[in-house]
């Protein structure tokens, strides 16, 4: 029997099985974040060890730092001690930072594969579980809790059960305006919040063949969001072609040996999954969510459920308290509906494909008055990139507000919140109630579709602007 | 790590389904470097009103003092969303040492597993018995044999537990310990592959 792509690599990262329990599984590529790492550090020194591969270890300051004025010194005390202890940690235990005013910078799960740092084959794991972004290199790569990182600080490993494997097929062409993210919203909307918890998820077909590489990030991004361990995708020609000259990918015959590997990195024709399931492309609409959870999500032309119309009785209470911290009635369109906030930002959607199909779309274009637009770039390099190629003065013209790279408004930790009540068509992963600050009520959506409603100070299908 | 074996207690029951760890615990008291006090915050925004502790809400379960105990008792699906270990230590720093649900997100449970919070999966109808329960019922728990008991009537389940977990769960050994026996082992698995 062949094997899938995740067990090509899982095989290969296995130190020691542990009899009648989890496998010692060796990290190649470990991220740490100022959040989650604190204690982690504090545990090693505690333990009187040191960090066992310092050199396997990259950080950077993302989920804390402020967008405006990162020059100067963070305003929050609280922020500012947690962003200093990431630097003295580094320091301490000789640790590559990209802390603030470095030039690489950003969203820790923008970053690796920016670099070149993320490579096909890895297991990468960061205490953060969107971690899963990274498997679009055909990695193994997924969230972990703090005592985990401490793990990794202390040994390079961690102990992990073989997650079941499923694998998702989306064959066909996407309908205009249709992108990755609506996808991904599409796929966790049918299987729902918890359809693949205890799997790890191979996206595959042509629809994901045909994707860019910042594309297929998206998806795998929120792989969590169902539940998954992580999503990956096999690397090919366009992996390759993304990798090629990036900062930290390999180079002259180092290159040539790595792609020799990388090409084996698929799962064979006979490999078996624990569970297949297929999609037709052409049946996936651009996708806006209603709900408190990413699967309560709908196509843009389509009504919010009623519960009444519910068959289990949790669901249907779940679905009535999340309309009601919504403000939403069961049965009504969302299309119309004014929105006071647009969110284009966070490890979801910042990279520059991102920012270059909102341009495309606002050129030329002035923002609703009534709506707030903040465009937060990913990274320093996005941001660079964006003034590079002009796009800063489109969003600029069109009246969005242009911030400094970090995780912004999409988790409701720094200084970006959205106020209690209001609404935000948002490019982040997460809708849960007060994710985007307390009260706030988050309408996850594509690119596309926010930067369409920032025009129209309404939720609206963005097939009708193209 | 602390050491479980038998529980004996009241219970809470928080009668959600898909509890993320954002609700758990919300991302703006995520800024502290230790991992003490998080208790306090624990469900902030179920629990107050307007961020206040002035404010609680009588409607949520932690408010309502009527219920108690060692074990917290929640819908399918409990600790979906982020990876932050904050909630397994919010949960745990509030009293908790069970946590009962038909489903858990596997980071969360990975996170409680290794904070010595028991997270123990039941069927659907045995949480759906539980929260049937009137409010002085207890349960027993007995990690050795892996069972749930409802004391009042005797109804008894068996959950799954990893061997290993368990072994650790029962002895407050943690993962680093036995990597750390296995240096030699993850040295040599570095040499080879090069």
């Amino acid at each position: 029997m062949g094997k899938t792509l995740f067990e090509k690599i899982w095989d290969t990262h296995i130190v020691q099985e542990v009899t009648e329990g989890p496998s010692v599984l060796y990290i190649d590529k470990h991220f740490i974040h100022e959040v989650t790492s604190p204690q982690a550090f504090k545990g090693i020194e505690d333990r009187g060890i040191s960090i066992f591969r310092p050199d396997h270890i990259v950080a950077t300051a993302d989920h804390n730092v402020p967008t405006q004025n990162q020059h100067l010194p963070i305003t929050d005390a609280l922020s500012r001690f947690q962003v200093d202890t990431l630097i003295d940690n580094c320091k301490n235990h000789g640790i590559e930072l990209y802390g603030l005013g470095h030039e690489h910078q950003g969203i820790v799960h923008v970053i690796g594969p920016e670099l070149g740092i993320t490579q096909p084959g890895m297991t990468i794991v960061c205490g953060d579980s969107h971690t899963s972004t990274h498997g679009a290199f055909g990695t193994i790569a997924f969230g972990i809790g703090t005592s985990e990182v401490e793990m990794v600080f202390a040994s390079q490993c961690l102990l992990q059960t073989k997650p079941k494997l499923m694998r998702i097929n989306i064959e066909g062409a996407l309908g205009k305006g249709v992108v990755s993210k609506d996808i991904i919203l599409y796929i966790i909307a049918k299987i729902s919040a918890s359809g693949a918890t205890g799997y790890f998820v191979e996206y595959a077909g042509s629809a994901v063949r045909a994707l860019s590489m910042e594309a297929r990030m998206t998806i795998c991004n929120m792989s969590i969001e169902m539940g998954a361990r992580g999503g990956l995708i096999a690397p090919d020609q366009t992996t390759f072609d993304y990798l090629k000259g990036r900062t930290f990918a390999p180079t002259a015959a180092a290159w040539d040996t790595a792609l020799n590997y990388w090409q084996t990195l698929c799962s064979d024709a006979d490999a078996v999954f624990d569970l297949e399931l297929n999609i037709d492309a052409s049946d996936i609409e651009p996708m806006i969510t209603y709900g408190t959870n990413p699967g309560l999500g709908i196509g843009i032309t389509k009504n919010v459920p009623t519960p009444a119309n519910m068959q289990d009785e949790g669901e249907q209470k779940n679905l009535e308290k999340a309309l009601r911290y919504m403000g939403l009635t069961a049965g009504q369109s969302l299309m119309g509906m004014p929105v006071q906030h647009v969110f284009i930002g966070s490890c979801t959607n910042s990279r520059i494909e991102d920012l270059r199909l909102v341009a495309a779309l606002v050129k030329g274009k002035t923002k609703n008055p009534d709506v707030q637009v903040m465009i937060v770039p990913g990274s320093q390099k996005v941001a660079k990139q964006v003034v590079q190629e002009g796009l800063d003065l489109i969003f600029k013209e069109a009246g969005f507000e242009i911030r400094q790279a970090g995780c912004s408004a999409c988790l409701g930790m720094n200084e970006d919140k959205i106020p209690a009540g209001e609404y935000c068509v948002s490019t982040s992963n997460r809708n849960f109630e007060g994710r985007q600050g307390a009260g706030a009520r988050t309408l996850l959506a594509s690119p596309l579709t926010a930067a369409a409603a920032a025009l129209t100070g309404v939720v609206t299908d963005v097939r009708t602007l193209l | 790590m602390n050491k479980i074996n038998k529980i004996h207690s009241r219970f809470v029951p928080l009668q959600e389904e898909n509890v993320d760890t954002d609700q758990i615990i919300p991302a703006r008291f995520l800024k502290a470097t230790t991992r003490d006090g998080f208790g306090k915050n624990l469900f902030r925004d179920w629990r107050y009103a307007n961020d206040n502790e002035l404010e609680p809400k009588p409607s949520f379960i932690l408010n309502d003092a009527s219920y108690n105990g060692q074990i917290l008792v929640a819908g399918k699906n409990f600790g979906c969303g982020s990876s932050r270990e904050h909630a397994a230590w919010a949960i745990k720093d509030y009293g908790f040492t069970v946590v009962v649900s038909s489903f858990f997100a596997d980071i969360f449970k990975n996170n409680a597993l290794n904070n010595g919070l028991l997270p123990i999966t039941v069927s659907e109808s045995f949480l759906a018995t539980i929260f049937g329960l009137d409010k002085e019922a207890s349960l027993s728990v007995c990690l050795e044999d892996q069972t749930i008991a409802i004391d009042a009537t005797g109804a008894i389940e068996k959950f799954d537990i990893n061997a290993y977990k368990k072994t650790c769960l029962l002895n407050g050994y943690d993962d680093i310990d036995y990597l750390l026996s296995n240096k030699a082992a993850i040295e040599n698995f570095e040499k080879n592959r090069n």
